[in-house]
């Protein structure tokens, strides 16, 4: 089972959460695709084994063939070619590696190179599998780079994936394929408002979704008015407690410094399991209709 | 003119809740949300909009059925495996247009794609340029650097020396869009291992782009051993801290009641606020640059 975790908004407790749901299973994979921030590193301290570079291909020019006939810049819907008289620029950057000039290049000029993004790591952390993955700064690009990690998953294993904050396409490319999707909320009006985009998208891409309520007794009570209208089970609520911020504060997890919780952890598990499946149920009842 | 973007690497640290309290405290400026991905200023701001416009961010193939042939020859040539029998997955798809070249028959076209809208609007403090981008939609980037501009006309035209900007949450497209170019960065960050792992990457991103920065950390006496690793570190690099906020309930509060902080209270965060406003306005007309 592939268990996402998103929040719409940052701060949330996203990887508290997928943190302690990892440590609080048997056999999980822990898979950070919160490229540009990647913190579940900090918690779960693993035991770093492999390292890969990840490139997308970027186009060399032979400039022996090129005949500066501007086919290259006619097909590039991203702008990151440029003929200018008898030279030929190239903005790595806005490049997404989609390989159409190389394509459309009449004289086979343009061959193409790997531009490192990024690394993904990976590693243990006693019993988890640790997969992380770590955008380079100044780097506009962080989907190419989720999509590569997330072919490491094991499908072996219970995967969390952690995602960033937000509803875009860094966010879509690592919800995406999951079985079910956990939304990390806390009941502010910005949480709120960022939880109804979240909602919006995992609804989009046809995934069952859960919602946790963290800090669940600040704010006020309008994201359980909106669950009910909407119709979202809330699986699990947190209350605020200055010893879990200090333990975060740290790089402490949850379950380590309290204990008491990993039954909560596990429960939560049970019941994604029992929506996740219960969706599954519901959708075979329509098709059969 | 003057441009201040506020940026914390890591999300949830307090950016907009200090940038909103900015709005309340600048004199002659224009505000724009540059998070539009997952935009809240406008719920302290509550903005009364003027202008909507649709964002065109991409463009996006489309399939002329009759002339297809199944051929299969754009399910080849796609390296973003957007194509599965003969339907295209808007998700995965990047609008390169590669299928539409490459298609012996001439039956895919590209075309505009609505990826989102964006606002001119009024607020109690000024003007205000905001967005919203499309769900799952892509070119965040572009949409916040249509946003900074509209912001800049705006200033130009009503002689406003100052865009305070609202920044996203991490390292990438958006968070580089909306700190290029401005006069000063402002880091929020929490005394977090997180939060400081998160802030040096973003300013590293500042400084790779050239732009100076400043720091605020908030919620400072949840860690206060981390809060000096925070000064230490800031110190090596020469980056002021201009503020530590301790944790107050206060802040919620002020935000349920959709009132930016310093409206809603007068007590210790809010005079730290204002001073730390006070610092930054001296900084910014320092006219520093690079």
């Amino acid at each position: 089972m592939i268990i996402s975790i998103a929040s719409g908004k940052g701060g949330t407790g996203k990887t508290t959460v997928a943190v302690n749901l990892a440590l609080s299973l048997k056999d999980a994979q822990y898979m950070d695709c919160d490229v540009e921030e990647p913190n579940g590193h900090l918690f779960l301290k693993p035991q770093i084994e492999d390292s890969i570079s990840v490139g997308i291909p970027v186009p060399e020019v032979d400039k022996s063939r090129c005949t500066y006939c501007g086919e290259c810049v006619r097909v590039c819907e991203f702008n990151a070619i440029v003929v200018i008289k008898q030279k030929v620029l190239i903005f790595p950057e806005l490049c997404h590696g989609c390989g159409g000039c190389s394509y459309i290049c009449p004289v086979g000029a343009i061959e193409e190179v790997e531009r490192e993004i990024g690394i993904i790591e990976k590693g243990k952390a006693g019993n988890i599998e640790f997969v992380h993955g770590i955008l380079n700064v100044g780097e506009p690009m962080a989907p190419p780079l989720i999509r590569t990690e997330k072919r490491f998953i094991n499908n072996h294993k219970t995967v969390i994936i952690d995602s960033s904050p937000g509803t875009s396409c860094p966010v879509v490319q690592a919800v995406k394929g999951s079985d079910f999707c956990l939304l990390v909320t806390e009941p502010t009006p910005f949480g709120l408002n960022d939880l109804k985009l979240a909602v919006e998208m995992v609804r989009k891409l046809g995934i069952p979704l859960g919602l946790l309520i963290n800090c669940s007794d600040i704010g006020d009570r309008k994201v359980w008015q909106y669950c009910e209208t909407e119709k979202i089970p809330i699986l699990l609520e947190i209350p605020a407690d200055r010893r879990i911020a200090e333990a975060y504060s740290r790089g402490i997890p949850l379950l380590e410094e309290l204990p008491e919780n990993k039954k909560r952890f596990q429960e939560l598990y049970y019941e994604i399991e029992k929506e996740g499946r219960r969706r599954e149920n519901e959708a075979t009842d329509c098709n059969q209709w | 003119m003057k441009q201040l973007t506020v940026i914390s690497g890591k999300g949830g640290t307090g950016k907009t809740t200090i940038t909103a309290a900015f709005a309340a405290l600048a004199q002659n400026h224009v505000m724009a949300d540059g998070d539009v991905d997952a935009a809240d200023l406008h719920l302290i701001l509550t903005p009364h909009i003027k202008r909507g416009k649709e964002f065109y961010g991409g463009r996006a193939p489309s399939l002329d059925k009759d002339k297809c042939d199944q051929c299969g020859i754009c399910m080849e040539v796609c390296r973003f495996d957007a194509i599965h029998n003969f339907t295209r997955d808007p998700i995965s798809c990047e609008g390169c247009g590669l299928c539409m070249h490459a298609c012996p028959t001439g039956a895919i076209k590209m075309g505009e794609k609505l990826s989102g809208y964006w606002f001119i609007s009024d607020t109690r403090f000024g003007p205000m340029v905001h967005a919203r981008l499309g769900i799952a939609e892509e070119n965040s980037g572009k949409l916040v650097t249509l946003v900074r501009q509209q912001a800049r006309l705006i200033a130009e035209d009503e002689n406003k020396d100052l865009i305070i900007i609202d920044g996203p949450p991490g390292i990438g497209c958006p968070v580089i869009a909306a700190l290029t170019g401005v006069t000063l960065v402002l880091a929020v960050t929490e005394p977090t291992l997180s939060g400081i792992h998160d802030l040096e990457r973003v300013l590293d991103v500042a400084k790779h782009f050239n732009v100076p920065a400043m720091v605020c950390v908030n919620k400072c006496d949840i860690n206060p051993e981390n809060t000096r690793k925070i000064e230490d570190y800031c110190q090596d690099k020469n980056i002021e801290v201009v503020g530590e906020i301790p944790y107050d309930p206060v802040v919620t509060k002020a935000m349920v009641e959709r009132q930016a902080l310093v409206e809603y209270d007068s007590g210790i965060v809010a005079e730290i606020i204002k001073k730390m406003w006070e610092k930054i306005e001296a900084k910014l007309q320092d006219g520093l640059k690079g």
